[in-house]
């Protein structure tokens, strides 16, 4: 591993709560959820009704414009409802798992002998097409193309993540299966980046079939957009294709099982979590299976699928989504604090020196989701580039957003972005813009007006 | 605040005082669900600390130039109480005229009050002499806030210093009031300069040379320690290197261009000094009227600075540049530093699109592995 990536740019968000690394326990519940809003640009169509018997693998939604393209059931068991929202949009069908589960038998196949479109025809008669997030713009892959290559980050940096070589260290076996399987889908290779830090610690580093690079260096150095943009960066009219490791241990377990398995280690953290821990569970779990974790008497703790950068708020009737293993509890920071800006001591996380938190670097802060401040036009201009190791001009991207200017996106680099790679820069912006979402924004104005 | 209130129409003013003294209770509602601690109000809360040692040393420094104008034995206390009553009222007009419009065009536009001022309203009792007329400096404070600032949408959208262009208006609108010899030192009613002193400051002597600087009375310590004549807050180069470590090590102000400014202004005059334009050191550059003020202060004022890193080197080294230049070649107007921050200003932006142009053009050509 000599040619290590090392990132210089970035900051680790010091949060407590993170999960000790046992497993407190198998979570069986009693509705799962699948939701096709966990899916950028899938229209869905609902395939099922209620009273409908599913098994685990059997399609719930089809996507309207490629209709190959399903979501399906994790468990076996009846449609108990399906969830609507405003202009009739649908948000979930609710799934009453049976006691012992089924499951469609899509047949087991070594993937190393297998055609490419075996592979596609497998994954996407099992819903795990939807693994794949394709970028630029971070939407449901497209079946009829061929990526210039695709990626796997083999760690998490964010913060709180479930630590990889605990969730899935045992899934090697399954793992190669899915880089053999993923290989007959490109020419430029399936890139798998390891964390250079315990690369030798970790079984990744002996996966065969992969293209193997090595990332040292602060969160967001395990943002497979980050490193895409070292590795090869994605330039206009080129496409790839990501998975998370997470899916593609299921994936590969497709292949050598024949069954849909997507059981995943979960990590309940978070400053609010008690005792926080690891949780097998399933996608769709409602948070209520993980009651034992929280106390929300009072009604004031958030609800994150995912982790407290980019995780979706999900609150307490939510359920844990398709891409994610982390529920992150937090704290809604609803106080007023007296003459918090002026205090010279304060009891709060920055990564700036204007407070003395410099000066213990290893404490750990039971963050809340206050804003710690108002919104305000940019001021600053340093800020943000500290913490984006990618060669692009953070704030000229996100003006060009905001200004919905096409041209400009471009030359800032919109095609090799998604916002989950600007989470840090909106945590640090001292003038509290929603730049995850402005460059959201910018996104979907992208695929409106580019398709 | 609700809508329907009937102090509605203050609702900006009151919900500035109410986050002023409390921290909102917003919570976060798209995209990070945690925040860094800091927000504006710290970090120019730490600009005005900055400050402050340049702002106490210059009261003290206006009753000492008193006492020494009128022939009277210097005493600590009685300088510096002399000074404060003297500069407080400075202070008071720019506040109040500045937050005033501040607070006018936020409720105007229904915005929440940016605090961008509460830095520039400190700055500018700072750089302006210690007898400028009130009714002026309010004048100028009202036109710099507007026509500087809010016309273009208020703080973070306006692309001159407002505190920069503040002192230039003061000095092209009433030249006759504010420059010359007469207006550095201030005096009570009926009181007058002992014939040994002039008043001038030392960059009134820098067409002479030299010598004519030291005939004057003023050596390099005096002018880096800041016992001299000068606007409020720019005499002492030690008083602004407290305020430059404190931005520096804060990371609130930028270091490249406060380096490259210096590294701009030695060129210029090291290279002036080589081709025989003026025999006056180059470091001494460093130490006269405005240029490390400006250089700590204003320059780096985020806003208006290039935004770029590497900008940001060009950007500074262009301003010390300026700043010598106009001193050396331009008999008629002496300080140079205000006019090359503000035409910096200006070409700010073009300085950014250059570096963004030719990073993304760079960027274009890099070779990919896969």
């Amino acid at each position: 591993m000599s040619n290590n990536i090392d990132l210089k740019k970035g900051l680790d968000i010091p949060i407590s709560g993170a999960a000790a690394l046992s497993v407190a326990s198998t979570v069986t519940p009693d509705i799962v959820a699948v939701k096709p809003t966990d899916v950028k640009g899938l229209l869905p169509r609902l395939l099922v009704r209620e009273g409908d018997r599913v098994l685990a693998g059997s399609p719930v939604f089809a996507d309207k414009k490629n209709p190959d393209i399903l979501l399906t059931s994790p468990v076996s068991g009846t449609v108990a409802q399906v969830v609507r929202g405003d202009k009739r949009k649908l948000l979930a069908v609710l799934v009453k798992a049976d006691a012992n589960q089924e499951y469609v038998d899509f047949g087991a196949k070594d993937p190393a002998k297998a055609s490419s479109e075996e592979i596609k025809e497998a994954l996407l008669k099992s819903g795990l097409w939807t693994a794949f997030v394709q970028r630029p713009y971070g939407i449901m892959a497209d079946p009829a193309i061929t990526p210039k290559a695709i990626f796997v980050s083999a760690f998490n940096t964010a913060p709180l993540a479930a630590d990889t070589e605990f969730v899935l260290g045992d899934q090697f076996a399954a793992i190669q299966a899915g880089v053999k399987a993923l290989s007959k889908l490109t020419e430029g290779g399936v890139h798998v980046s390891i964390n250079n830090a315990n690369c030798a610690a970790s079984p990744f580093h002996k996966l065969e079939g992969a293209v193997l690079h090595t990332f040292s260096g602060k969160h967001p150095a395990g943002n497979v957009g980050v490193q895409i943009s070292h590795i090869s960066p994605i330039k206009k009219g080129e496409t790839v294709w990501t998975m998370s490791l997470l899916l593609l241990a299921a994936v590969g377990k497709l292949f050598t099982t024949g069954k849909l398995d997507l059981t995943r280690k979960v990590a309940v953290t978070g400053p609010v979590a008690k005792n926080p821990a690891y949780v097998e569970a399933l996608p769709g779990t409602p948070v209520k299976a993980f009651a034992k974790f929280y106390d929300n008497a009072a009604g004031d703790v958030r609800f994150i699928s995912g982790d407290a950068l980019t995780g979706e708020n999900v609150t307490e009737d939510g359920y844990l989504g398709f891409y994610d293993n982390q529920i992150t509890l937090l704290h809604e920071g609803t106080e007023r604090e007296w003459f918090g800006w002026a205090k010279p001591i304060r009891n709060k996380f920055s990564s700036q020196r204007s407070y003395f938190s410099w000066l213990c670097p290893n404490k750990k802060y039971d963050m809340n989701t206050n804003l710690n401040g108002g919104p305000r036009a940019f001021l600053m201009s340093d800020v943000y580039g500290k913490v984006l190791p990618m060669d692009i001009f953070p704030i000229y991207l996100v003006k060009a957003c905001m200004a919905k200017d096409i041209e400009k996106m471009e030359k800032f680099g919109i095609y090799e972005v998604l916002p989950e790679d600007f989470a840090l820069v909106e945590y640090v912006d001292p003038s509290k813009n929603d730049i995850q979402s402005i460059i959201a924004e910018g996104i979907d104005y992208m695929i409106k007006e580019m398709a | 605040m609700d809508r329907n209130s009937k102090f509605w129409f203050l609702h900006s003013t009151i919900d500035a005082f109410d986050t002023f003294l409390r921290v909102p209770g917003t919570v976060t509602r798209k995209g990070s669900h945690v925040r860094d601690a800091i927000d504006l109000k710290r970090i120019l809360i730490i600009v005005v600390f900055a400050l402050v040692p340049a702002a106490i040393f210059g009261m003290w420094n206006t009753g000492y130039q008193h006492s020494l104008a009128i022939g009277q034995t210097p005493e600590l206390w009685g300088d510096f109480w002399f000074g404060f009553w003297k500069v407080l009222p400075l202070f008071v007009v720019a506040y109040v005229v500045g937050l005033g419009i501040e607070f006018a065009f936020a409720q105007i536009k229904d915005e929440e009050v940016s605090e961008g001022y509460l830095v520039s309203g400190f700055i500018i009792p700072l750089i302006v002499p210690v007898d400028t007329p009130l009714w002026i400096l309010a004048i100028a404070v009202a036109f710099a806030v507007v026509f500087g600032k809010e016309v273009f949408g208020g703080t973070g959208f306006n692309f001159l210093n407002p505190a920069a262009l503040t002192r230039a208006f003061l000095f092209f609108a009433y030249p006759s009031k504010l420059s010359g010899s007469a207006c550095w030192i201030a005096l009570r009613k009926g009181e007058t300069m002992v014939d040994a002193t002039s008043g001038a400051t030392p960059l009134s002597y820098l067409g002479e040379g030299v010598n004519a600087i030291t005939s004057a009375g003023y050596t390099f310590k005096e002018m880096f320690l800041g016992t001299i004549p000068g606007c409020v807050g720019e005499t002492s180069v030690v008083a602004i290197l407290i305020g430059a470590v404190i931005l520096i090590f804060t990371g609130v102000a930028s270091w490249k261009i406060m380096c490259s400014s210096v590294i701009g202004a030695l060129a210029i005059g090291g290279l002036a000094n080589v081709l025989g334009a003026t025999d006056v050191p180059a470091y001494y550059q460093l130490v006269m009227g405005g240029f490390a003020f400006g250089t700590v202060f204003m320059a780096t004022d985020p806003v208006t600075a290039a935004q770029t890193e590497c900008g940001k080197w060009i950007y500074g080294f262009l301003i010390g540049a300026l700043c010598v230049i106009v001193r050396l070649f331009n008999p008629g107007y002496a300080e140079g530093m205000m006019l090359a921050i503000l035409l910096m200003n200006t070409f700010a932006p073009l300085i950014d699109y250059c570096v963004t142009t030719a990073a993304t053009t760079r960027r274009a050509k890099k070779a990919t592995i896969a």
